[in-house]
C-alpha cells in the first residue's frame, strides 16, 4: 500500500498544511510519496523532502502546471494516481478544486475534509456545517481524500527523501491563468496561526477593524472575520472564517462583535480557548465561548490590548 | 446560449440539525427544506446572464425525491424556463450525481453549467468539478465574478490569500461562491407563472445510471460538546483568566 500526498505550495514555498496532510498519511500507514506539481517549484520540492515520513518526492515541473489549473493537474493525478491506494491533499482552495476532478477521472468518490483516520478505509468528516460527524467507509480501489489540516499535528522537518523528476506534461488547453490579486499581509497565515482575533458586523466599519488588527499584532496572531464583515466590505474575503471560508483551530480565538451563526461556528469551534466580546448577552457565541465578556468592543478591545 | 443550472433540495440553512438516536443519520423528519443557498446564487447568475442577453434559455435540473419539485418551481419562479427532475429516493453521492448530470449535459448541450460550489448538508464541494471532468469541460470553481465573451468566460475565483482570474473555454462548468451576487426573491405573480412552466420527470434508469455508492456511512454522531464557559465581569478578569487559568497568553 502506498500513498501519494499532493503538496500545496506557491512554487517557491511549501504551505504549512502539507506537513499536516503527511501526518494524516502516516496514520493510514504505508510508503508515502509526495507530488509537487508546478512551475519552477524546486524550492517547494526541497522543503517537501524534509518532511518526516516521506520516502520520495516526485516533481512535475512544467509550465502546464504553473498555476495548478485543475484540468492539467487532475489529468496528471488520474494518470499516476492509479498506482496508489490513497491520494491525499489539504482541503485548500487548490486541493478542493483539483481533487474531485481527479477522482471523477479515476471513477471513484472523494472523501472531503477528513478530521480523523479510523483505519485505512474508514474516516471521519464533519457534515451539516460541523453539526454532525459522519464515519464513512470507502470500498473504492483508490481513496481520494482531502484533509482538514487543523485536525492533524504537522510532522517534523527531519526527513531527507530522494527527489525524482517526473517527466510528464499535459496541457488540456481548456483554461489559462490571467491574473492574481493577493492580499498583502505580514501577519501569520490564518489557518496556521496560534492566535486568531476576529471581527464581525459589530465592528461597524473598515476603520473600526484597526483595533482588531492592533490586538492581533499584540498577540502575534492573525485576523479573521465573519461573513457579515466581509460582505460589508470591512475586510477582504480571504479573512472569512466559517463553513464557506477558512477553518481554523488556534490556541486562542477572540471573537469581537460576532453573533455566532452556525456557519461561523463551523469554522472555529475546535479552537482550544474561545473568548467572546459582545454587547448582546443573548448572542449565540456565548454558548461556545470559554470566556465571555458582555461589553462594548470599542472599549473592551483597546483595553484588552493595553493590558496584555 | 443555453445555461443548465443544477439545484439541490437541502435542510434550510437556519435549522440546527439533530442526529438520530440510532446514529444512522441526522433527523430530517418535519424539518424545513429549501434550495441550497449556493444554488440560489447560481440561479441568480443564470437569470442575470439572460437579462444581459447572453443566455437564451435556462434549464434547471435536480436529483432527489418527488418533493424536490418545490425547488425546481422556485428556480422557475426566479427565471428558469423549464426544468428536469431526476427522481430517486436513494441517497445520491457526488460521483453518481455528476454522472447523471453529465447525461443531461449530453442531451441538452448547454454552453455553461452554473452551479453552487457546495451543498450545506454534505459539505462535499465535489459535484461541479466531477461533472466538468466527466463532460470533458473546463471548470471555474468558487466564482465571484463571471464575464462571458463569445466562446470564452473570464472568471474571478476566490482562492486562499485573495482572488485569481482565469479564462476558460466554453462549454464550461462554473461553480458559484457566496460573493458572486445577491439572489433575488421570487415574486408572487412569478410563483404563479412558474406552476405552468414545463417540468420533465425522469428516473436515473432513463439515463442508464445506477444509483450505487462505494462510500458507506457507518454512523453519524453529534460533535463533541464544549464544556460550558463562564462570563467575566471586566477586561482585568479576562486577562487574569487568559494568563493564569487558560495559560494561552
Amino acid at each position: 500500500m502506498s500513498i501519494l500526498v499532493v503538496a500545496d505550495h506557491h512554487n517557491s514555498e511549501l504551505t504549512p498544511v502539507t506537513a499536516n496532510v503527511v501526518a494524516a498519511a502516516k496514520e493510514i500507514g504505508g510508503d508515502i510519496h509526495l507530488l509537487v506539481a508546478g512551475e519552477n517549484c524546486q524550492a517547494a520540492a526541497e522543503a517537501a523532502a524534509k518532511l518526516e515520513g516521506v520516502s520520495k518526492v516526485l516533481v512535475a515541473d512544467n509550465a502546464a502546471y504553473g498555476h495548478q489549473l485543475a484540468e492539467n493537474v487532475a489529468a496528471l493525478l488520474a494518470e499516476i494516481g492509479k498506482d496508489y491506494s490513497h491520494l491525499l491533499t489539504g482541503a485548500t482552495a487548490v486541493g478542493k478544486n483539483v481533487f474531485p476532478r481527479a477522482a471523477a477521472l479515476l471513477d471513484v468518490d472523494q472523501i472531503s475534509e477528513i478530521i480523523s483516520v479510523e483505519s485505512a478505509d474508514t474516516f471521519q468528516r464533519p457534515i451539516y456545517a460541523g453539526n454532525a460527524i459522519a464515519t464513512v467507509q470507502s470500498e473504492d480501489a483508490v481513496k481520494v481524500i482531502t484533509v482538514r489540516g487543523t485536525s492533524f499535528d504537522p510532522v517534523a522537518e527531519t526527513g531527507s527523501a530522494e527527489i525524482e523528476a517526473l517527466d510528464k506534461a499535459t496541457d488540456a488547453g481548456l483554461s489559462s491563468h490571467v491574473s492574481e490579486e493577493l492580499a498583502a499581509s505580514d501577519r501569520p497565515e490564518l489557518t496556521a496561526a496560534g492566535v486568531v482575533v476576529s471581527g464581525g458586523r459589530g465592528v461597524g466599519s473598515e476603520e473600526g477593524f484597526d483595533i482588531i488588527y492592533k490586538l492581533a499584532d499584540k498577540l502575534g496572531g492573525a485576523v479573521g472575520a465573519s461573513r457579515a464583515a466581509v460582505d460589508a466590505g470591512y475586510v477582504p474575503n480571504d479573512l472569512q472564517v466559517g463553513q464557506t471560508g477558512k477553518i481554523v483551530a488556534p490556541q486562542l480565538y477572540i471573537a469581537a462583535g460576532i453573533s455566532g451563526a452556525i456557519q461561523h461556528l463551523a469554522g472555529m469551534k475546535d479552537s482550544k480557548v474561545i473568548v467572546a466580546i459582545n454587547k448582546d448577552e443573548e448572542a449565540p457565541i456565548f454558548q461556545v465561548a470559554d470566556y465571555g465578556l458582555v461589553a462594548d468592543l470599542f472599549e473592551a478591545v483597546p483595553e484588552l490590548e493595553g493590558k496584555l | 446560449m443555453k445555461v443548465l443550472v443544477p439545484v439541490k433540495r437541502v435542510v434550510d440553512y437556519n435549522v440546527k440539525v439533530r442526529v438520530k438516536a440510532d446514529q444512522s443519520d441526522v433527523d430530517l423528519a418535519n424539518v424545513k427544506m429549501s434550495m441550497n443557498p449556493f444554488c440560489e446564487i447560481a440561479v441568480e447568475e443564470a437569470v442575470r446572464l439572460k437579462e444581459k442577453g447572453v443566455a437564451s434559455e435556462i434549464v434547471a435540473v435536480t436529483i432527489g425525491p418527488k418533493t424536490a419539485q418545490e425547488q425546481l418551481r422556485t428556480a422557475m419562479a426566479l427565471g428558469a424556463d423549464r426544468s428536469i427532475l431526476i427522481e430517486t429516493d436513494e441517497k445520491v453521492d457526488s460521483l453518481t450525481a455528476a454522472k447523471l448530470l453529465a447525461k443531461v449535459v449530453e442531451e441538452e448541450e448547454p454552453q455553461v453549467v452554473m452551479m453552487g460550489k457546495q451543498s450545506i448538508d454534505t459539505d462535499n464541494n465535489q459535484t461541479p468539478q466531477m461533472l466538468a471532468a466527466l463532460a470533458g469541460f473546463a471548470q471555474a470553481t468558487f466564482a465571484s465574478e463571471v464575464t462571458i465573451d463569445g466562446d470564452k468566460a473570464q472568471v474571478k475565483r476566490e482562492i486562499d490569500g485573495g482572488l485569481q482570474t482565469i479564462e476558460v473555454k466554453l462549454p464550461a462548468v462554473i461553480s458559484a461562491d457566496l460573493r458572486l451576487n445577491e439572489p433575488r426573491y421570487a415574486k408572487l405573480p412569478n410563483i404563479m407563472k412558474a406552476k405552468k412552466k414545463p417540468l420533465d420527470s425522469k428516473t436515473p434508469a432513463d439515463y442508464g445510471v445506477e444509483v450505487a455508492s462505494k462510500l458507506k456511512t457507518l454512523k453519524v454522531e453529534p460533535p463533541a460538546e464544549r464544556s460550558a464557559g463562564i462570563k467575566v465581569g471586566s477586561v482585568d478578569e479576562l486577562v487574569d483568566k487568559l494568563k493564569n487559568e487558560a495559560k494561552v497568553v
